[in-house]
């Protein structure tokens, strides 16, 4: 069981006997108050977001899934589409189901895909993708100092901030369990 | 192609200007008579608090605030103290929490928390001459005096229900932090005042109102930034407050901690104080106008 302390976002939970993920969590307290775990959930079956607050000693059963290794092959009018390497069984989940893990996702990429009742309902990533930058501001000449950042948005429509050293068309590893910038990748 | 930790690196400017306010807070208590004191982390008892659990260490545990030395200091004749200290509080987490964080602590002999409230206006008066705070985008008035509300006209004036249906309700909290607490000090700072008495465990009720504490938090663009008090100084009194605090954690199933006993044989001989304990981490989150409690630090635990 889960307590409120493990609550984070990415953490998936049975309620009402479905699986959701949390995909937004704030803690908030008081100085000398209560504390107050406020989670955004995404319905992993239906895709269907809703607010929920919980109290310090509420339990959580963790949703346990079926993974299945398997390929991303590409996008279609279904969704994302990917393929157990030996069976060849194929699978679809629509970007509403998966939410911002589409934005990592990467041609060929491995990838553990969630199941419930057989259906593909997630994924888990790898917790590093590579990225090309498609669209950033030049380096402004001059600066040079080591923290300064700027705007970028990947190939896959992702926007994050990045050092102002990093050039459009530069390949970019991204850390996909916090969305950030983690370095250049030498191509 | 090795890069520098670019998540660190980025944090130089508000790293700079922590150490730069850290500095001025320094000058403005020692300036005004102040004794910096140090006092142990690691401690046998902290003052039980109904929702706040602490870091063992050991059969000890590491402090929740310097409260009990600061205030046994103040019992022993020192009149004036401060403390910039690492506390360390179970996990408290998220874009405003730390489970260690740092607490710059004040106390002051022969007043009460009036004079805290002008003594917090005063601090930022030096640490933003230009009188100004640009949150985002807007701006935020520092000019003296700053807003005044009571816990109760605070709920009348934002929330759907009254303080006293709230707290019967046990609803408190929710509709402090989610009705409440985003008006307050968006113009300008807010003190929060007045709390009833069940909510401030170590504060002094006001004159013929013992239903009300002599309390206040400091708000500036929603964020609390500091909680004061008239410091309580009955040990008996002290003592029965201690005790409905270790039955609320009983009765949610938590453990009881031990008494600070060396404190509350010591309380007897504390004069009137009035004491504050103010988030060192957010409020340079305001003077920077950062958005999260993580870029105004080197490493959060995520980090380490």
């Amino acid at each position: 069981m889960y307590s409120c302390a493990d609550l984070k976002k990415g953490i998936k939970l049975m309620i009402d006997n479905e699986p959701h993920v949390i995909v937004q969590f704030d803690f908030t307290k008081p100085g000398k108050g209560q504390a107050l775990y406020k989670c955004k959930l995404r319905n992993m079956i239906t895709g269907s977001l809703f607010d929920r607050t919980y109290r310090s000693g509420e339990s959580f059963e963790p949703a346990s899934l079926e993974e299945r290794d398997m390929q991303y092959l590409y996008r279609d009018e279904t969704g994302y589409v990917f393929m157990d390497q030996k069976t060849y069984e194929q699978t679809s989940i629509s970007e509403e189901v998966l939410g911002d893990d589409h934005y990592f996702l990467v041609d060929n990429m491995e990838v553990k895909v969630l199941l419930h009742n057989e259906r593909g309902i997630g994924v888990t990533l790898p917790n590093f993708v590579n990225l090309r930058v498609t669209q950033s501001d030049p380096w402004v000449k001059g600066d040079t100092a080591a923290g300064n950042n700027k705007p970028a948005t990947v190939e896959s429509g992702y926007t994050l901030q990045v050092p102002s050293f990093v050039e459009q068309g530069s390949l970019i590893q991204i850390d996909t369990r916090t969305g950030e910038y983690v370095t250049r990748v030498k191509e | 192609m090795k890069e520098p930790n670019w998540a660190l690196a980025r944090k130089r400017q508000a790293l700079t200007e922590r150490a730069r306010i850290i500095q001025e807070i320094r000058n403005f208590f020692i300036h005004r008579g102040y004794l910096e004191v140090e006092t142990p982390h690691r401690i046998p008892a902290n003052a039980p608090e109904a929702h706040i659990d602490i870091v063992a260490s050991g059969p000890w545990a590491l402090h929740t605030s310097p409260e009990l030395a600061m205030k046994r200091l103040l019992a022993a004749g020192y009149e004036q103290l401060f403390q910039l200290c690492r506390v360390w509080r179970e996990s408290e987490r998220g874009q405003y929490h730390l489970p260690e964080f740092t607490l710059l602590e004040w106390y002051r002999a022969g007043v009460d928390y009036h004079a805290l409230m002008t003594e917090c206006m005063e601090l930022f008066f030096v640490l933003v001459p230009e009188g100004k705070l640009s949150r985002q985008g807007r701006m935020i008035d520092l000019s003296m005096p700053w807003q005044q509300l009571t816990v109760s006209e605070a709920f009348s004036r934002y929330a759907p229900m009254s303080l006293q249906s709230s707290l019967t309700a046990d609803r408190f909290e929710e509709v402090l932090t989610g009705e409440v607490e985003p008006h307050l000090g968006k113009l300008q700072p807010t003190f929060l005042t007045e709390y009833p008495t069940s909510l401030a465990a170590l504060a002094r009720t006001k004159p013929g109102e013992p239903l009300v504490a002599e309390r206040f938090e400091l708000y500036i663009d929603g964020l609390e930034v500091a909680n004061a008090f008239s410091e309580l100084t009955d040990p008996h009194e002290q003592r029965s407050r201690f005790d409905a605090a270790e039955e609320t954690r009983r009765a949610s199933g938590k453990a009881p901690y031990p008494l600070p006993e060396k404190f509350l044989t010591e309380l007897i001989t504390m004069p009137e104080a009035a004491g504050i304990a103010l988030g060192l981490d957010r409020l340079i989150m305001l003077l920077t106008d950062s958005d999260s409690i993580d870029d105004v630090v080197a490493f959060t635990p995520d980090d380490l």
